[in-house]
């Protein structure tokens, strides 16, 4: 925020944050936004940054080439406790995801222009969290080299999938949103490409730019194709932020467990993936726009839309755990019943507390404009959230498992070594991948940025 | 089922040997092999003169017939001459130099290696050919049974031994044999394992070395040529109980050869209150045999009687015949619907916890309850005081024996002393239980004596330089003697000490020789069952290694050295029954498993005692610790440790797996400070941590975890024997504590101290229990009830959970199996069930299922299909903290067995991605292992939580000897793999292709599970639900049969039959025992 600004809090500002800082004009933007790419030199920090997430991802690599080379039982999971840490971070890294398609393909048909400036790495992170996520179920099968028989391929054995299993479905739903997602992105980058190709002055560069261009000369036709193909792909992905995680709550819906078996699981799971998804985007926007002196394009509006959306969805789950609970005292089944007692005073109760710490209680501070407003608070309260959305899957996933239905065989559950490197594995992929991201491809839509600044100038006048 | 007699067996034999000899050849082969290919790295690195050759073939030309090994020789090459050198041996010039520490101990490894697989004998039989003549009755592919028995101290177990081309797989029982009546326990079940056992002892060693049969012979024949001239003075045996006939005739007609020759015994678990309290009472030895079949009414002081014991598997299987609730059997029986067990008891045993009245009483209070008991009922003795809720309960004892007379039984247990013993047969004939319940019969011990003095004078005798020679056949003694004669100190004054033993032990260490035991599936012999039944021990296969039988080591020391135990065992048997065809006799023999018309014959012994008589029993005083030394449920006395199966077993009562701690009631532990403490990894299903504490007793210490355990009386400390062992093996070395290090000649079973001689380490120790969770939480699984509740409700088990309606179903029909053939199904009675863990072990046999070691069970992940569930029935939920002291301190216990419920609408089917665990056609719930890709969604969403994942590759597969143990019949599961109980499908094809062949339907009974088939009780019943007729439609049909949790409507296949615990109305309150009296 530049130094001749009124303050803050004041109703006019409130009002005209704008969503592009004044005085950009088409070259401006490009040039910015190009810069980061093509001519800035690679910063000591971003090397730094990149080699400890690479590192960790190395890590990861170590840890799932020691569980196949040894078996699922490196792994803290035992009978009850059937899965763990694995399930726990695939349902987390694909509720991560869905903010990114929710701002690329929902506020985009809704015509929400913050959206602009956001939605290409919202949608990088989607790519990258899928990435992560589709990582567990692999792993997490006693024999990952026969996984692929959940897929339905023509065997010879004329055997199929057996599609009663929410499983399944999770295969097909999160195949399909990883391929819309890739593609949407991709099409939505191709006139940036296509920039980066005119604008890169080394060859390597104008080459690869420019096979992903695939031919765009910014004629009237291919801007119409374009927008055509972008508004298509985005009604396709709607469904999909929806759809997904509404089929990653049957594993557990579907399933008698107790704590798992509830209908309430779809309309709940995806309001926490976009909850857990927006704080993901702050937890990624605030360090970037700082990193690359991008304030003018990710403004306090975006962060305050992106924080009021936080709460919205924050105020929705917590009406699930809620409606969770409810429902369990008024079924009056025992083991419902039962289970609301654990969760409040069973061993796993503190990670319960934690959960409706972080959750619930912590982000109604975003109720407060000074606390939208404040950068260092919404960052802490992004990652709070982030481990607060980890904390649910984790109550929801394992800690249902080990009290059920046989008092004889309740048992518990604490992680390996080898669940943690694996899950820290990940988190090091996707900062490893956000970064090489952030290096080779415009983090934020040229093209998108140069209508906003055709329209905001119009709306200037 | 075939059986084979001897005829068959020595062909098989035969044939063994010769392809035993084909695989030797192989692997001869093998060595030459390897040996060739190593000479291809001949040192130097020359160029060959072919000149200096040429020159030197002319200059030599002349001089006669030359050979020439290569050219290199003839080149006179120094390389060539020193790869000559070296070539063989290959390490010779190594040898001439000095050989720094790091070659000597490369060398050393290696020369072991070698000396391990060259001194190991014959490597494990494979057949690579085909029979050239197929022995009669063999069919590839299809079991063979032989009867057998395994010895197992004053009793011997009758079994059917399965075999599959020649190898031994699975044990059963005999059901023409007395002692076993078909049902087996968890040690027979075991056995097995122990033959295949890879750590035994394999070949005969003198001083550490290697050495043959043949050099003991010839040792054996000076040592007894060298003792001739004293008549054998210096020469001692030292032998566990015997009964076998033909080692007890041996024996004589070497004590006849020798006649200073002394036999001694010692079982360190034995009874010697058992022979000294007949002694007492009758003055003379005596055999007791008990009818639990004919008594209405059963007192157990401090027994354990249908777990262990001589004749334990029959007491079992009559005592539960007594607690059928079938409306089909006969109504009109005089006395009670039910019988009725009471036991008093210091610590909760299977017997005791199955009872309907359990009174815990610390052991030497046992004695004053016994006192009390003969006093009420008018036999003298005085009066003795008890607690005053005892007092109320041993009044309701006393008429309820009263009412019946003739039909009651009081049985003392094996560790109470002798004056018990000797009250309990007094007792048993002033109720006129004698002929009925109970009958005496001569000792089946082949030479019965008080074990502790025969052990006390070896001893003495050994300080004092008498022993020269000490022949020690199967037993332990450095282990297992008393502490305070310091056994081992002794053994090593002996000049020659010979032990033969299955596994190179504590003991084998301490002497010259040892001579490697045949297991009794290897060698033949004979032994007495409980009731004086003699049994040939007929061997399965041949010896595996170069092993001995007690019959041949005992022969080598007598006039016919050399003689084998087949002869042995034969001449014996044909000199007993010299008339008649001998040839027919045998077989019979053989198939039978019994010797015919051995059983002996009840004898009249009077008791003569007068309980007045009898030493005043002396109660340890109050502020006293009494510590109790027991056999441990699964170890026995330490001779299965290294056997993995009997590991990994839970423990019935306390369901604790590869360890054992002491036993501790929970108001001791209160005062010592003691508790639990549930891990995080593996939580209430596998990893307890738990007090470690000091146990100074009697001049020694041992350290051991502390096990609080509901039921056991206050200020008794159990230390059970068995663990410990400094070299078992791999499996059994270094695991829980060694209570024999605290075990003294005077407190054999019980030593008392002040509780200060316990002390809290502050260390804490992790033990792998299985169920640490012991409270139902309300639910409705195991649904138990009174007789009098069953009465008025018969379908008790029913109340608080029903199953939805099947009309709700949108499958209408589809789960009822009406029209195909066989709808199979499981009946378990929970009225029989007493968790004695038979089917446990007999499942692992049957189903190959794996051992993981205690890590794996400490993270939850144990392998067994069948489960045996304990609870404690509280009125009260848990969280009531004095309802839950009042119920730990003596709750009802019951057990549930519980195999996959085989659901029909089942929770696991609906989940898996890839149809890996799919419904038959008759209704049983399949697992296709090959297609399962361990998702473990299935395990997750079976309530019953009886599957069981392949976490890791638990199955060894190395193990040469274990790949010979496996039924053929069930796949060898590997890791990432998902299983669980199949009902023994493999035993279900076998019966229904028999079935098909002669074009009819199953019999019932026809297929037997292999857990059905173990449990003694007969409290698993497997069979169709189609047949109206089958044992299980008919157990199905009873109103106490419901399935567990069927509120959830999986319809699960395997149903329970409600408990029914039938307590004395004049006791039972509701909960029925001691505890509920105002004290």
């Amino acid at each position: 925020m530049s130094a001749g600004q009124p303050p803050l809090d004041s109703p006019e500002i409130r009002r005209l944050t704008p969503v592009l800082g004044p005085g950009h004009t088409y070259g401006s933007v490009t040039d910015k936004i190009s810069a980061i790419v093509l001519t800035r030199p690679t910063s000591f920090g971003w090397f730094v940054g990149f080699a400890i997430a690479f590192s960790l991802m190395g890590m990861m690599t170590i840890a799932i080439a020691w569980l196949v080379t040894k078996g699922t039982g490196i792994w803290g999971i035992n009978i009850p406790i059937g899965w763990g840490f694995a399930i726990v971070n695939f349902v987390w890294w694909i509720g991560i995801g869905h903010a990114g398609t929710l701002i690329s393909a929902i506020l985009f048909l809704l015509n929400q222009k913050w959206r602009t400036s956001i939605n290409r790495f919202a949608e990088a992170m989607t790519l990258f969290a899928v990435a992560c996520a589709g990582i567990f179920p692999l792993i997490h099968t006693g024999r990952p080299w026969l996984a692929y028989w959940m897929f339905p391929y023509p065997s010879t054995m004329g055997i199929w999938p057996q599609f009663r299993s929410p499983l399944i479905w999770d295969v097909f739903a999160v195949s399909t949103y990883g391929t819309v997602s890739l593609l949407f992105w991709f099409v939505g980058l191709i006139p940036d490409l296509a920039t980066l190709r005119d604008r890169s002055i080394k060859k390597p560069a104008q080459i690869i730019y420019g096979m992903l261009a695939m031919g765009w000369r910014g004629s009237a036709r291919h801007w119409h194709r374009y927008q055509s193909a972008y508004l298509l792909l985005a009604g396709l992905a709607t469904p999909l932020v929806l759809s997904v995680h509404t089929v990653v709550s049957f594993d557990f819906a579907i399933a008698i467990v107790p704590g798992w078996h509830t209908t309430i699981f779809p309309p709940y799971f995806v309001a926490g993936a976009i909850y857990s998804g927006f704080a993901m985007v702050l937890t990624i926007a605030i360090p970037l726009r700082k990193a690359y002196n991008l304030e003018d394009f990710i403004t306090m509006r975006h962060l305050d839309n992106m924080a009021k959306v936080m709460l919205a969805t924050g105020l929705i789950v917590a009406y699930g755990y809620f409606f969770e609970f409810f429902m369990s005292l008024y079924s009056g089944n025992k083991f419902d019943v039962f289970l609301v007692q654990q969760r409040l005073h069973g061993p796993y109760a503190p990670f319960y507390y934690a959960l409706i710490l972080c959750n619930i209680l912590t982000p109604q501070l975003l109720w407060f404009y000074k606390m939208r407003h404040n950068v260092a608070v919404l960052f802490i309260m992004s990652i709070v959230v982030n481990i607060g959305m980890w904390l649910e899957r984790f109550v929801i996933v394992v800690i249902s498992l080990t009290r059920d239905f046989m008092p004889s065989a309740w048992g518990r559950y604490s992680p390996t070594f080898w669940d943690w490197a694996t899950f820290i594995g990940t988190i090091g992929m996707f900062v490893m991948l956000i970064f090489l991201f952030v290096r080779v491809l415009p983090a934020i839509s040229i093209a998108e940025m140069r209508e906003l600044v055709a329209e905001t100038s119009e709306e200037n006048k | 089922m075939d059986r084979m007699s001897d005829h068959e067996q020595s062909e098989r034999f035969a044939a063994n040997a010769k392809s035993n000899g084909q695989a030797h050849d192989h692997a001869e082969h093998d060595h030459d092999h390897h040996d060739d290919h190593e000479e291809d790295a001949a040192p130097g690195n020359h160029r060959l003169d072919l000149a200096a050759v040429r020159a030197k073939l002319q200059a030599s030309a002349g001089s006669g017939k030359q050979y020439w090994r290569s050219l290199e020789e003839l080149s006179n090459d120094p390389h060539f001459e020193e790869l000559l050198h070296r070539e063989f041996p290959r390490q010779a010039s190594e040898w001439d130099e000095s050989v720094d520490r790091r070659d000597f101990l490369k060398l050393m490894a290696a020369s072991l290696a070698l000396g391990g697989i060259s001194g190991c004998g014959r490597a494990p039989e494979e057949h690579i050919v085909p029979y050239v003549k197929q022995p009669d009755g063999l069919v590839l592919g299809k079991p063979q049974f032989y009867a057998t028995a395994m010895p197992f101290g004053a009793d011997a177990i009758g079994l059917l031994v399965e075999s599959h081309e020649g190898r031994p797989t699975k044990i059963e029982g005999n059901p023409d044999h007395p002692s076993s009546l078909g049902g087996t326990d968890v040690f027979a079940q075991a056995s097995i394992l122990d033959l295949y056992d890879a750590d035994r002892a394999q070949t005969v060693t003198h001083l550490g070395e290697i050495s043959t049969w043949s050099a003991f012979l010839d040792s054996a024949q000076t040592l007894g040529a060298a003792a001739k001239g004293s008549g054998g003075a210096g020469l001692r045996i030292l032998t566990g109980t015997i009964t076998s006939p033909t080692l007890a005739a041996q024996l004589e007609s070497l004590l006849k050869l020798y006649p200073q020759v002394k036999w001694h015994q010692w079982e360190p678990a034995g009874s010697d209150g058992v022979r000294e309290g007949a002694k007492l009472a009758f003055g003379r030895y005596v055999n007791t045999v008990y009818r639990p079949e004919n008594a209405e009414v059963i007192l157990s002081l401090d027994a354990d009687f249908l777990v262990s014991g001589p004749g334990h598997i029959r007491y079992m299987k009559e005592f539960y015949r007594r607690r059928n609730l079938d409306q089909y059997v006969e109504a009109d029986r005089l006395g009670l619907e039910m019988n009725r067990l009471y036991v008093v008891e210091p610590t909760p045993s299977v017997t005791g916890a199955s009872a309907d009245h359990r009174l815990p009483l610390r052991a030497s209070d046992v004695a004053l309850f016994a006192r009390a008991l003969a006093a009420k009922l008018g036999l003298g003795g005085g009066s003795a005081s008890l607690p005053p809720a005892a007092e109320k309960w041993l009044d309701a004892v006393v008429k309820d024996l009263q009412k019946y007379p003739r039909r009651t039984l009081v049985v003392a247990g094996e560790q109470q002393p002798a004056e018990v013993h000797a009250l309990a047969h007094v007792i048993n004939a002033a109720l006129g239980n004698v002929g009925t319940t109970v009958y005496y019969t001569e000792p089946v011990e082949a030479n019965p004596l008080n074990h502790l003095e025969s052990l006390r004078a070896l001893c003495a005798d050994m300080d004092a330089g008498k022993v020269d020679t000490l022949l020690i056949l199967g037993v332990n003694p450095v282990y297992t003697a008393p502490h305070d004669w310091d056994f081992t100190s002794k053994l090593k004054k002996v000049a020659t000490s010979i032990h033969l033993s299955s596994h190179f032990d504590e003991t084998s260490d301490y002497c010259h020789w040892h001579i490697a035991e045949s297991h009794f599936l290897e060698t033949w012999g004979d032994a007495r069952a409980f009731d004086g039944t003699v049994s040939v021990i007929q061997p399965l296969i041949a010896p595996l290694y170069r092993t001995h039988s007690a019959y041949e080591v005992l022969a080598a020391f007598s006039d016919k050295p050399g003689i084998s135990a087949y002869d042995a065992v034969r001449d014996r048997l044909k000199a007993a029954n010299a008339s008649g065809d001998f040839e027919k006799f045998w077989r019979k023999t053989l198939h039978d498993g019994t010797v015919a018309n051995t059983a002996f014959a009840p004898i009249t012994a009077v008791a003569k005692v007068d309980p007045a008589s009898l030493p005043a029993a002396k109660s340890a005083s109050e502020d006293e610790i009494e510590f109790l030394f027991r056999p441990d449920p699964t170890m026995h006395d330490g001779r299965y440790a290294n056997n993995g199966w009997l590991q990994e077993l839970p423990k019935p009562v306390t369901k604790l797996t590869w360890d054992n701690a002491a036993l501790i009631s929970p108001k001791t532990a209160e005062k010592l400070g003691l508790t639990h403490d549930v891990a995080w990894r593996g939580g209430e299903h596998g990893k307890i941590y738990s007090n470690v504490v000091d146990i100074a007793l009697s001049n020694s210490k041992v350290t051991a975890a502390a096990w609080i355990l509901p039921g056991q009386a206050d200020g008794v400390i159990v230390l059970p024997l068995g663990y410990g062992r400094k070299k078992a093996g791999y499996t059994g070395s270094n695991k829980g504590f060694n209570a024999y290090v605290v075990r003294t000649s005077d407190g054999l079973w019980r030593a008392s101290a002040p509780a200060s001689v316990v002390k809290k380490t502050g260390d804490d120790y992790p033990l792998a229990c299985t169920q640490y969770h012991f409270n139902m939480e309300g639910r409705q699984i195991l649904a138990t009830g009174t007789l009098e509740e069953y009465h008025k409700n018969p379908a008790f088990p029913h109340e608080g959970a029903a199953a939805p309606p099947p009309e709700l179903s949108l499958y209408k029909g589809k789960e009822e199996y009406p029209d195909v053939r066989y709808k199979w199904a499981m009946a378990i009675d929970l009225n029989k069930c007493n968790g004695c863990n038979a089917c446990v072990v007999a499942c692992q046999s049957e189903n190959n299922i794996a051992v993981v070691g205690k890590d794996q069970v400490m993270r939850g992940r144990e392998m067994h299909w069948i489960r045996i569930d304990r609870y404690y029935k509280a009125e009260t939920p848990t969280n009531d903290p004095s309802s839950y002291n009042d119920s730990l301190d003596n709750p009802e216990t019951f057990f549930q067995p519980v195999p996959c419920q085989q659901c029909e609408n089942a929770p696991c089917e609906q989940v898996c991605p890839v149809g890996a665990t799919v419904h038959s056609a008759e209704g049983l719930n399949d697992m296709v292992y090959n297609r399962c890709i361990g998702t473990r969604y299935c395990s997750n969403n079976c309530p019953y939580k009886v599957r069981r994942f392949n976490f890791l590759r638990f199955q060894d597969w190395e193990t040469p000897t274990l790949k010979l143990l496996r039924n053929p019949e069930v796949t060898v599961r590997s890791r990432g793999v998902m299983e669980k109980c199949t009902y023994c499908i493999q035993r279900i094809n076998t019966g229904r292709i028999e079935a098909e062949k002669q074009n009819r339907a199953v019999r019932d009974g026809e297929i037997v599970t292999a857990c059905e088939a173990a449990c003694p009780a007969e409290a698993i019943v497997f069979g169709d639900a189609n047949d109206p007729n089958s044992r299980v439609s008919r157990l199905r049909a009873q109103k106490r049969n419901y399935s567990i949790l069927s509120e959830l409507n999986s319809r699960p296949r395997t149903t329970y039959l409600g408990a029914v615990r039938n307590p004395n109305p004049e006791l039972a309150n509701s909960s029925g025992s001691a505890k509920k009296e105002p004290a």
